[in-house]
């Protein structure tokens, strides 16, 4: 098991190292970092222009796999990620930006999942009942409405609630207010209600599509053999369900979970640009505008590195439930 | 809500010897369509579907405004009897927008939702089945293109896009969204695979091709429509929130997420610029959603009236 889990993991770290190459070689080739030398009034010389792209790196005229060659070597040797075009360390950057995305993430998927799971075996239990309906429908109006909508929508309600209360109860712009002071606690209240709105289109976006997969897999293994013979044997239809049928649906959905992990990663960081939070979401996006080549290549790294550790942890799921993988 | 009524319906027409399929007495299809024809998902989906492209594709027949004619007495009004939908700034016309908008989510959705499934299908099917190097070939490509999530490789992309038409963008869509899919597909087969009808159907000597397609695929329609039909609501999606960010569809075609991204910050005081079409957006995901759960209960032989 030790063995098969550390063998995955590998397999997965090898794999994000060459999605980051491939993602580096794909910025290179796409973004253009010298148009904004060149947007300059007075233009600058030529000569300080390529000296400004070899400084950090991202010259055209230089082979890519040279340049990829330099950016790898900086990364291994000196934990380096070259500069922005601001300036700034990129690994300063990400170490900055990275919290605010780490916590909304963190949050919002395991309480989505969690919810997603229990609602889908719930509906399934109870297929067809007015509690399944009403699951049912409502997770396909949340499935229905795009990240931003949701973020959108949920600031209107926000403001709404807030005109009634006739004060700024729900925070939603940033991730913390500016410039505020105080005590440890008001600085973790301050933040958390700023968490709120985010984390909350996070959860109905994962718990609802979740449950749809769930119920649809619990389905299918209801009409199992086993469900049957647990039934023989005398066991109510609701335990034999939760004993044997949940274990059984979780199979495929601890696949489900690993890879549905780069939706939430895009939504959240939809959700960092909807409510103007300094997330790497917002960072990757600013990077691909600005034609910053080692900022894209450092954030595409972040990215990998959280589904190298989302995936060995689905494998290890899926080892867990299913035996049969162990080969 | 439909419990009863629906037990009630509950034909004998339907008899148990179906899915052993020794002497049924009914194709599957038109098994199907029977179950189908019961559910009130089902028909409230598919009106609202139809509905909606008939109103995307025949609205604008009949309306007297095109989307990029401007209105310059009625700027930034609400909804009225001469602009249904209300004006924006510079005077256009939103419900022409919407609805030219809405014209592209179908077109982009219908094709690329189950071009999506049917890649899905294939690569994951095979990869499961056939095994050895075939299959560690196919899982490295699905996971690199998996590290890095889809949402940021069309952005990454979208320099390339921009200037390009709108068909364009429907196939990339189809392109970067069939690879969880096809990881469910790939981990079903490897189950299936050791199942006893498809190593009788190997030992009789079938073709593999003839295996995915006759036992190995069937076997996981249930799970195929449903994507399929998700598919669609998720290219839709994917499309709106790309233009919404700016990475999708330019200037001057409009689309559902261009309109949503300039009705936003306009949002809580002039709401129709947001609201309308993002109803639209949200009723026609919806019904897409109720007709793919419709579809799956009634595909699915374990489902529903048929389990004890």
């Amino acid at each position: 098991m030790t063995v098969y889990v550390i063998r995955r993991f590998l397999n997965y770290a090898i794999l994000s190292l060459i999605a980051t190459c491939m993602a580096y070689i794909l910025a290179s080739t796409v973004l253009d970092p010298a148009a904004r030398f060149y947007g300059m009034n007075p233009r600058p010389p030529q000569a300080s222009i390529d000296a400004s792209l070899d400084a950090m790196g991202v010259n055209p005229d230089v082979p890519v796999i040279v340049r990829m060659w330099h950016w790898l070597v900086n990364l291994f040797t000196q934990f380096s990620l070259g500069t922005t075009v601001g300036g700034a360390q990129v690994t300063d950057e990400i170490f900055s930006r990275s919290g605010a995305s780490l916590r909304l993430l963190l949050i919002g998927s395991i309480i989505g999942a969690v919810l997603g799971v229990l609602l889908g075996v719930w509906g399934a239990v109870r297929q067809y009942r007015a509690s399944d309906q009403i699951v049912t429908y409502a997770s396909y109006v949340v499935f229905a409405t795009p990240t931003f909508v949701i973020g959108v929508l949920l600031m209107i309600v926000a403001t709404q609630f807030n005109t009634l209360m006739g004060t700024q109860v729900i925070q939603f712009t940033g991730e913390y207010t500016a410039g505020i002071s105080g005590s440890w606690w008001d600085l973790a209240w301050d933040r958390g209600i700023h968490l709120l709105l985010p984390t909350l289109a996070l959860v109905l976006m994962g718990a609802a599509s979740y449950s749809r997969y769930q119920r649809s897999v619990m389905l299918d293994v209801l009409g199992a053999d086993y469900i049957r013979t647990a039934r023989a044997k005398g066991l109510p239809r609701t335990q034999a369900l939760y004993r044997h049928g949940v274990r059984l649906a979780l199979i495929p959905m601890s696949t489900f979970f690993a890879y549905s992990f780069g939706t939430l990663i895009a939504g959240s960081a939809m959700l960092e640009i909807v409510f103007s939070w300094r997330g790497m979401g917002q960072f990757q996006i600013e990077a691909i505008l600005k034609n910053d080549i080692n900022a894209v290549a450092g954030s595409t790294l972040f990215v990998a590195l959280l589904y190298l550790i989302s995936s060995t942890f689905s494998e290890v799921l899926y080892a867990a439930l299913d035996p049969r993988v162990r080969t | 809500m439909s419990v009863m009524q629906e037990q009630a319906l509950e034909s004998p027409l339907e008899p148990e010897n179906t899915v052993s399929g020794a002497r049924r007495p009914l194709s599957r299809n038109a098994l199907v369509w029977l179950r189908l024809k019961r559910m009130p998902r089902f028909w409230i989906g598919i009106t609202v579907v139809v509905a909606i492209i008939l109103w995307a594709f025949i609205g604008p027949l009949l309306y007297p405004y095109g989307i990029t004619d401007r209105d310059a007495l009625n700027m930034g009004m609400g909804p009225t009897t001469l602009h249904w939908f209300g004006t924006n700034s510079i005077g256009q016309d939103i419900y022409a927008q919407t609805l030219s908008g809405l014209q592209k989510s179908l077109v982009i959705g219908l094709v690329a939702g189950p071009a999506a499934t049917i890649i899905a299908a294939i690569v994951g099917s095979t990869a499961g089945y056939v095994g050895g190097w075939v299959d560690r070939v196919i899982q490295w490509f699905i996971l690199l293109l998996l590290v890095i999530p889809a949402f940021f490789l069309f952005i990454l992309l979208s320099p390339l896009i921009k200037g390009l038409s709108w068909v364009v963008l429907m196939f990339y869509i189809a392109l970067f969204s069939w690879m969880i899919m096809a990881q469910v597909v790939r981990s079903q087969t490897r189950s299936l695979r050791n199942r006893d009808f498809v190593r009788a159907a190997r030992y009789m000597g079938m073709p593999t091709g003839k295996i995915l397609r006759r036992h190995i695929v069937p076997n996981m329609a249930s799970i195929l429509i449903i994507d399929a039909t998700l598919g669609v609501v998720s290219a839709i999606m994917s499309e709106t929130a790309l233009s919404y960010f700016g990475f999708g569809i330019q200037k001057p075609d409009v689309s559902l997420g261009t309109l949503l991204a300039d009705g936003t910050a306009a949002a809580v005081t002039r709401p129709w610029l947001f609201v309308f079409p993002a109803f639209v957006l949200i009723a026609l995901l919806f019904a897409i959603s109720l007709v793919g759960d419709a579809l799956r209960d009634a595909i699915d032989p374990t489902s529903g009236n048929n389990r004890d």
